[in-house]
Order: structure tokens, then sequence, then C-alpha cells
């Protein structure tokens, strides 16, 4: 057993720790139940509204939107978010200062907020079962989908986030670079409505990121074929959701290692102190 | 290791060897040569006023920070091209942390600890009970709280221990007694003195309270302006700046003070003089709250020269 695959473990075990530790913490049940219930309520008061172009109701088409958008919102803000915040407090130094700790560190966050995505979709879907018409995936085939374009939907967006939080000067620095972008491709990206809706340069920006493709696979895994007449092309264009995401995680994936190692040899005691008093300005 | 560096002091014993480190920031010179040994088992205190270059010192041995020149061996490695088997043998108690806020006192030790389990050896049982760990740093009725909840003293205990899980053979102690209350602050001298008596680790503290590297240290370094401007023991260091001691005595009832470079000597007369009349014997040699006091002072108007020379001379 070497000590850096020991350390992958512990980085596994680690994760774990801290999802359990999410799910009882007062703060991250808020933000869950926050977030959930705004989007059910949404959804709710839209209940009867039909899609445009089609017999869909609105909850049909916006449930698996707003999934695949929630995937590419917390695994791009989760880490990058929670890395700029352990630089400051001394989590990312303490885990430098141990034989592969860092190594723990980032599997850790990996699982975490991999993890982390679950409590939101369990209280999102259960509800939608029973309130909304054709809001899960109709069949087995469409849970498979969704299990797909979960996964490499995570492989596409978490690397950024890693990269993000280790580049980022502070959470400020990730609230600017990262909180605004994304909320940006979230609206124009058809999560609540329509893309053809938007502008046809808007659909464009939109088609480069994960943010829309995530939300046209999921819509793929929960809605009947028929369906797909409302989106570009009116087609589900599975291959290129699976190549655009799949470019963007094979990018993430080869520049994260680069990006983070680079993060941890700068990491030292007077780098997290200097953080800390500039912190303490902002307060102050 | 290939990359070890052979920096002066050498010997099997040499634990750190420092020699000419120097660090630059930009135009600004932090560390102008600086140049000390520690043996196996030595407790060395790095003293000197704020900015003087005692954390940069550190991060440099602790393979934090890359240094501009000099040579730099920490446990026969250059700390700058330090592997993870190396890393394994160090601890590290840097001065803030306000992590891991979730966890709870006996998990978090209990898993940093698991680190070191691949890098123990038959003579190196590596990690350390966590619990047995956690009494020896008196939090044994806090293991089960949350970190967020502990007090500024008990969280700087909880670091001391992280930084000891890994049985270090090397320990950086960076202001470690900050927010201890008297009692705390005792029961970590034992820990120390255990440490560096039993254990031989060799252990290098920077501290702002004198009383305890007095206490604690077998070597006093101190960092000014870039150097090392004193390196001895604390009775070596007072010495060589007053070359007096005080003796306080009475007799009849009237008292009497004498100042001598050989207290030993001039009492051992005394006696032999007035016997029986002495009383309210007290030698007191310069603390070495009033030696630091002078040496920085010395610092910092003559420039590090005069005070260099005060020791050379002295020495």
């Amino acid at each position: 057993m070497s000590a850096a695959s020991h350390a992958v473990r512990l980085g596994l075990k680690r994760g774990w720790i801290e999802f359990s530790q999410s799910l009882k913490a007062s703060q991250d049940i808020g933000f869950n139940i926050f977030m959930a219930g705004g989007v059910l309520l949404y959804l709710f008061f839209n209940r009867n509204e039909t899609i445009e172009g089609s017999d869909l109701l609105l909850p049909a088409l916006v449930v698996p939107g707003i999934l695949g958008g929630l995937v590419a919102f917390s695994l791009i803000l989760g880490p990058a978010f929670q890395i700029a915040i352990e630089r400051e407090d001394g989590t990312l130094l303490r885990a430098k200062a141990i034989p592969h700790g860092m190594v723990g560190y980032v599997i850790g966050q990996v699982v975490l907020h991999t993890l982390g995505i679950l409590p939101l979709f369990v209280i999102i879907l259960l509800p939608s079962l029973f309130l909304f018409d054709g809001a899960t995936p109709g069949d087995f085939a469409g849970w498979l989908t969704l299990v797909a374009v979960l996964a490499v939907g995570v492989l596409a967006t978490m690397p950024w986030g890693l990269m993000l939080g280790s580049v980022a000067r502070g959470p400020r620095g990730v609230s600017t670079w990262g909180m605004l972008p994304v909320i940006g491709l979230l609206v124009i990206s058809g999560v609540f409505y329509p893309i053809t809706a938007m502008a046809g340069w808007l659909q464009v920006i939109a088609q480069i990121f994960p943010v829309y493709w995530l939300g046209l696979g999921m819509r793929s895994a929960f809605l009947p074929d028929e369906a797909a007449a409302i989106e570009i092309g009116e087609s589900w264009r599975t291959l290129e959701t699976f190549g655009v995401l799949g470019v963007w995680a094979v990018i993430g994936l080869a520049l994260a290692p680069i990006v983070l190692r680079r993060m941890a040899r700068r990491e030292s005691g007077s780098a997290v102190e200097a953080r800390r008093q500039q912190a303490l300005q902002r307060v102050g | 290791m290939d990359q070890t560096v052979r920096a002066g002091h050498d010997g099997a014993d040499t634990v750190i060897a420092v020699d000419d480190l120097r660090m630059t920031y930009g135009t600004v010179e932090v560390l102008r040569g600086v140049s000390f040994a520690a043996r196996r088992g030595e407790v060395i205190a790095l003293l000197g006023p704020n900015g003087a270059g005692k954390t940069t010192t550190i991060e440099i041995l602790e393979g934090f920070r890359l240094r501009s020149a000099g040579a730099v061996s920490v446990l026969g490695v250059d700390p700058a091209n330090g592997t993870e088997d190396w890393r394994a043998r160090l601890g590290i108690v840097l001065q803030s942390w306000r992590d891991h806020g979730r966890w709870r006192v006996r998990d978090l030790l209990a898993h940093f600890g698991e680190y070191y389990a691949p890098f123990a050896s038959p003579q190196q049982k590596r990690p350390r009970d966590a619990d047995e760990l956690i009494a020896m740093v008196g939090l044994a009725e806090h293991a089960g709280k949350k970190i967020a909840t502990l007090s500024g003293g008990q969280r700087r205990r909880l670091d001391v221990a992280i930084g000891l899980i890994g049985r270090p053979d090397l320990l950086f102690l960076d202001e470690p007694t900050t927010g201890f209350d008297p009692a705390a602050r005792t029961g970590f001298h034992e820990v120390v003195q255990r440490l560096a008596g039993e254990e031989s680790t060799t252990i290098l503290l920077t501290t702002h309270d004198l009383a305890e590297a007095e206490k604690l240290a077998s070597r006093i370094l101190i960092l000014a302006g870039g150097r090392i401007v004193a390196d001895g023991s604390a009775a070596e260091l007072s010495r060589r700046v007053s070359g007096q001691t005080e003796v306080r005595w009475t007799r009849a009832g009237e008292a009497f003070r004498h100042a001598t470079p050989d207290a030993t000597r001039f009492v051992r007369d005394l006696f032999a003089e007035h016997g029986d009349a002495i009383a309210d014997l007290e030698v007191r040699r310069a603390t070495l709250e009033d030696t630091y006091l002078t040496i920085v002072r010395q610092h910092d108007e003559g420039g590090e020269a005069a005070a260099v020379d005060a020791f050379e001379g002295a020495a």
C-alpha cells in the first residue's frame, strides 16, 4: 500500500465525514431548504402553465432543467467558495503540513460536493413526484440517462470549481468571478424556460458552456421523445451533449492538477495570515 | 536523498543546519545571513522583535517557502526538495488556525493521524494514540466537542496535539502558548520537556514569553535585523551581556548588594569571612528579559555590528 493511495482512501473517508457533518449543519440544511423551497414554489404557482408550441406543462420541462442547473451551480460554486474560505482559515495549510494531506483534501472536496447535490435532488424530486405530472423520468432508460448525464456533468463542472477556488482572491473573488457568471449562464441557458425564447446570439453563447447541455441532458432523461420538438434542432442532441460536456471535463481534469499544485505550493503561514488581515479589514 | 546539503555544522546528530540563509522580498532583505544548527533532542527558542524574520525562517525550514540564498538542511534534506516521507517526520504548529470547526476533537486528530500510518517503522510507532495525546494536552473532557465550540486556548492545545500526532522527529512551534491560561501553560511545558527528554524530539519554538523560553529552551537564538545576534543558553547570554551577577545579603540587620563577574567565588569568600552572620542571600543573574532587551536595544542603536560585537567580545 503506497502512502499516496492510502491518502486517497483517507480523502474518500474525509469527504464522507464532511458530508455527514453537512447533513446535520443548520447552515447547510437552511440553504437546501431555501433553494428547494424557491424552486418548488415557482413550479407550484406555474403548475398549470403550458409550454408554447407543445402540450407540456411547465414543471415537466423545468424540473429537469433546474436539476441540471443545480449541478453546475453546486459543483462550480460549492468547491470554489469552500476552497477560497479554507485557504483563508488555514485548512489547506494544515493539509499541506501532513504527508499527502493535499491529496486527501482534494479527494475529500470531490466526494463532499458530489454527494452534496443529493439532498437538494431528493427534496426537489420527491415532492415533484406527487405534485406535478411527468416531472420525473418515465422509464428505466430515463433513469440511466439521468445517471450518465449527472456523471459527465460532475466531471465537466467540478474541476472548474476547484480551480476557481484556487486562483480567486478569497470568497469575494469567487462571488465576482464565479457566482455572477454562473447565474448569468443559468438565466440564458434555458433552465427556467425554453432557450429558443432567447435572442440568437445568447443561444450561441449558452451553447458554449456546460450549463445548457446539463439542462438539455436532464430533459432528455425526464421527458418523452416528442418533447424534443421544442429544443434547438428539434432533437435531444445526445451526442453533442456528451461531446460538449466531455470536452469541458477533459480540459478541466487536465488543468486542475496543475492549478491546484501551484496553489498548494504557494500556501504558507504568512500567506494565510496576510489574507486573514485583509479579511479583518473588510469587516472592520 | 542526493539533495542532502552539508551546511557548516555537521554531524550524525545534526537535525537542522542553516548556513548563510538569505531571504529577499522584492528589494527588502528579511534574512541577511542566518546560520545555526540544532542537534537531536535540543529545544531551541527563536526570539526576536516582530518582523525580525522568525516566521520566515521557520517557514523555510518547514519547506513552505523557498529561500533566496544559503544552505539549509533539515533532517538531512533540503526543505526545498522535501518529499512526503520527509514531511512525515515533521510536526508543525503554526500561528493561527480557525479551521475544521465542524469536526470533533477526537475525530479530527484520529483522521490526521491516519495519514502517518504508512510512515511507521518498528522503532517509530506512527501515529500516536489519539486519546493518549488528547489527555496529554489536557483536552480529555473536550474530546467529543465540536472544534468551533472550543476556547482559544483549548484550540491551541488541539493544534499542538495535531503537531504531535505523527510522532515527529522535529517539531516546529510558532508561538504555541498564545491564549493559554497558567495551568495550561505549565501542562504544555511538561509536554515539551517530556518530548525532548524521553523521545529525543528536536524542538524549534518561537515565543514572546521570555520566561517560557528560559524554562524550556536549552539554547536561545535571538534574531534581529535579519541575523542571529545571540546564540547560547539563557545563562550564557546573560553573562555575555552584563558580565555581572548581582549578589544581595544581609549582615547584622544591614542590607548589602554587590555586582560581580564570578558570583560563586564571591559567595564562597563571603561565607569564609562572615560565616553564619550572612542571611537572606540572593544571587540574581540578569533575567533573560533583561538580556533580551539589552541585546535588541544594542541592535537598534548601533546596528547589528555592535550587538554582535557585544557577544563575540564576551564569549
